[in-house]
């Protein structure tokens, strides 16, 4: 008989948003003043965001169970919720055995002290006691790889030795219940598959873990069971193959044409894309695209600033990144032209994408600041061609990329 | 198109003991009511990480700083000097009695700095904190908690200056000095129980902020720290000696410089100073759970 780990009943999470955020005393006497003349009145209170609704779900002993969905879904409110640093507004969450729980590498990091102090210090703040720390010093040093730098100030780091430390920390944390967020999306490749490793052996040591990622990948190879969250209720709950297979198809619902619309997004929102356009070229019909025959993608603003940049990358169908585009890294041949109006074009000469369905997500900058970003912003199917004259047909079992290249064979035709 | 929910049925409650033969050990997460009462044993767990963050703001504080540990005793040795030259050499202000102008102001001094130090730290203990609250759990007093426990350090290391000042004026401390520690207590659950408020409200109001060092110059001036308490008019003396500093830097004078018994805490501000940390926990228990929401 198996036994509960984890056991949510209608959990519900509500944000008010804009109200609440370091307003200052001035504002909350306006608005009391203003409540005084405004009786309230019944329903909901403007600004108010459910992050979660009726979300329950139950996870046993030992089982290993991704979350996804798109971003804003509610996937971090509900692992905030269980690792208990924020309160549900309703229902009830149990949870059985000692939790731990790792929402970001290298939170409580100081950056004045040395490697081997926030070690201890890491430590401490992740849960663990001194004894515990100590006795696991020397394998975390030696899986975080900085021997060398253990007495230097970790601002002294670069940030790839920075993540290896404070991962080395937190995956030696060793709960009965281990709560991930997204911790895998740093780090140098190598690293990365360490820590993939690592975690895939916290899961066969029959520890509980619940896994929120956005790699497909990571998320298909650790877990057993897929909880996919959708506008902050769970759309499917069953294992991880079903699970993904439906969030990449909900992923292709075109959720009417017009972009503005969408509201899981991210971003301040002064400026917002509105449409994308994936073709061939100006005069081509949209959407379709062959292997080795050229790709324009253009993307419709609400409006133009002189330090915009735009971003976006392409994903395979299994949710992998295949190439990120960036409007910031100048090249020789970009144009600029007030002319273009609200849009921003990018043009490939030749596409080297293997045959079949790929979607993008696009981020609008401007400054410093993320204006917006949407997931999942177009879909488009590369059909077989012809890179340079040779065939590129579609089995996309074997990679998703195609590159121009000559053979050279030991044969007389 | 759209798939149903499925989800699986959930077992009988019945069941939780059946599972956990050796009793329940884990955690129940709802919607808090109330102000849930004081987390001693969950503070006491967590001891060992109120142990590291005192540490590391020890560690850190005069880390890339020529002179190091060194701020700890120049704070009030120099602030001694000000205050010598100016209220007492320039204007006149004396100790009421014939203890040394210098000694009589430093001995204020340890007991004020700790306090005004020590609140200006917690009070943004939260806010400073913000990226722990904001990832981790762990019970939220903490973080005020070990604000205030780094400056009792630095009154340690300032204290043992004061023993030399007094070797040096030849003044000998009764057994009297062995209640020092109490006089401590009190400023430090003074100093909590205002620092809880400060630090929950300035989660929400960063007006707090602006507010603090200005609260502490106010209360400074209320305190004998420049002048002694017989400037105080007698009939305004009540009102006075609410302030729970009063009493502990009068006593602190008392013990340490004229040799007198224990004395000089009224009852009224020690009721008050519990009142604050009273109700300062109990605002702070009950803002707590919209901290990671708000910082």
């Amino acid at each position: 008989m198996s036994a509960v780990a984890i056991r949510c009943e209608k959990i519900a999470k509500r944000y008010r948003i804009g109200v609440g955020r370091h307003d200052t005393l001035r504002d909350q006497i306006a608005e009391g003043v203003s409540r005084l003349f405004q009786p309230a009145k019944g329903g909901e209170a403007p600004g108010t965001l459910w992050a979660l609704r009726d979300v329950s779900f139950e996870v046993q002993a030992g089982e290993v169970a991704g979350i996804i969905g798109r971003n804003g879904a509610g996937k971090s409110t509900l692992l905030k919720i269980l690792s208990r640093i924020t309160e549900p507004t309703q229902g009830r969450a149990v949870l059985f055995g000692r939790v731990g729980s790792l929402l970001e590498v290298g939170t409580g990091f100081h950056p004045e002290l040395t490697g081997r102090e926030n070690i201890f210090l890491n430590g401490a703040i992740l849960g663990m006691r001194r004894e515990e720390i100590q006795q696991k010093f020397d394998e975390i040093v030696a899986f975080s790889e900085i021997e060398r730098f253990l007495d230097t100030p970790v601002k002294r780091y670069s940030s790839g030795m920075y993540v290896r430390l404070a991962f080395a920390v937190a995956a030696h944390l060793e709960p009965e219940i281990l709560l991930v967020d997204e911790v895998l999306a740093v780090g140098d490749v190598a690293f990365q598959r360490k820590c993939l490793g690592k975690m895939g052996e916290v899961a066969g040591e029959g520890r509980t873990v619940l896994f929120v990622s956005h790699n497909m990948a990571a998320v298909q190879a650790l877990c057993t069971r897929g909880i996919f969250l959708r506008k902050g209720t769970i759309w499917f709950d069953g294992s991880i193959n079903d699970t993904i297979s439906t969030y990449l198809r909900t992923l292709e619902e075109i959720p009417g044409q017009d972009l503005a619309e969408r509201v899981e997004r991210r971003g301040k929102g002064a400026l917002r894309l509105t449409r994308v356009e994936i073709s061939e070229g100006e005069t081509m019909p949209a959407g379709i695209l062959a292997a080795g025959r050229p790709a324009q993608f253009s993307f419709y603003l609400t409006g133009t600033r002189s330090d915009l940049t735009c971003t976006f990358t392409i994903y395979d169908q299994y949710g992998k990144p295949v190439a990120n585009f960036n409007s910031a890294t100048l090249g020789p041949e970009d144009v600029y032209d007030a002319a273009f109006g609200p849009r921003i074009t990018c043009e490939l000469d030749e596409l080297l994408l293997a045959p079949g369905r790929y979607r993008i997500n696009v981020a609008l900058t401007a400054g410093n600041e993320l204006e917006d970003h949407l997931e999942g912003a177009a879909f488009f199917d590369v059909d077989p061609g012809q890179l340079r004259g040779r065939p590129v047909h579609a089995h996309s079992k074997y990679g998703v990329v195609t590159m121009p290249h000559r053979w050279k064979v030991p044969l007389d035709l | 198109m759209k798939d149903p929910v499925k989800s699986r049925p959930f077992a009988a409650a019945a069941m939780d003991n059946v599972l956990n033969p050796e009793g329940f050990s884990g955690v129940v997460i709802q919607p808090s009511r109330g102000w849930g009462g004081l987390p001693l044993g969950e503070v006491w767990r967590f001891r060992e990480l109120v142990f590291f963050l005192v540490w590391r703001d020890l560690k850190v504080r005069y880390r890339q700083s020529v002179l190091g540990a060194l701020w700890i005793i120049i704070q009030p040795l120099v602030t001694m000097a000000v205050f010598s030259l100016i209220f007492n050499r320039f204007l006149g202000i004396d100790s009421g009695n014939d203890v040394p102008y210098p000694v009589f102001s430093y001995t204020a001094l340890l007991p004020w700095m700790y306090f005004s130090n020590s609140l200006s730290r917690c009070s943004n203990s939260l806010v400073g904190n913000a990226a722990l609250i904001s990832k981790i759990y762990f019970p939220r007093l903490i973080v005020p908690l070990s604000a205030v426990l780094p400056g009792l350090v630095d009154f340690l290391i300032a204290f043992v200056i004061l023993l030399g000042m007094l070797l040096y004026y030849g003044i000998w401390p009764g057994w009297a000095i062995l209640t020092l520690p109490l006089l401590l207590l009190l400023a430090m659950i003074t100093t909590l129980g205002v620092g809880l408020w400060l630090s929950a409200l300035n989660v929400q109001y960063r007006d707090v902020q602006y507010i603090t060092p200005f609260l502490i110059q106010v209360w400074m001036y209320a305190t004998p720290i420049i002048y002694s308490t017989s400037r105080i008019p007698e009939r305004w003396l009540w009102l006075y000696n609410l302030n729970p500093m009063v009493g502990v830097v009068q006593s602190f004078r008392r013990i340490l410089l004229n040799d007198q018994s224990f004395g000089g805490v009224s009852w009224p501000s020690l009721a008050i100073a519990l009142v604050i940390l009273v109700s300062g926990l109990i605002y702070f228990r009950q803002t707590e759970r919209i901290f990671a929401d708000v910082v």
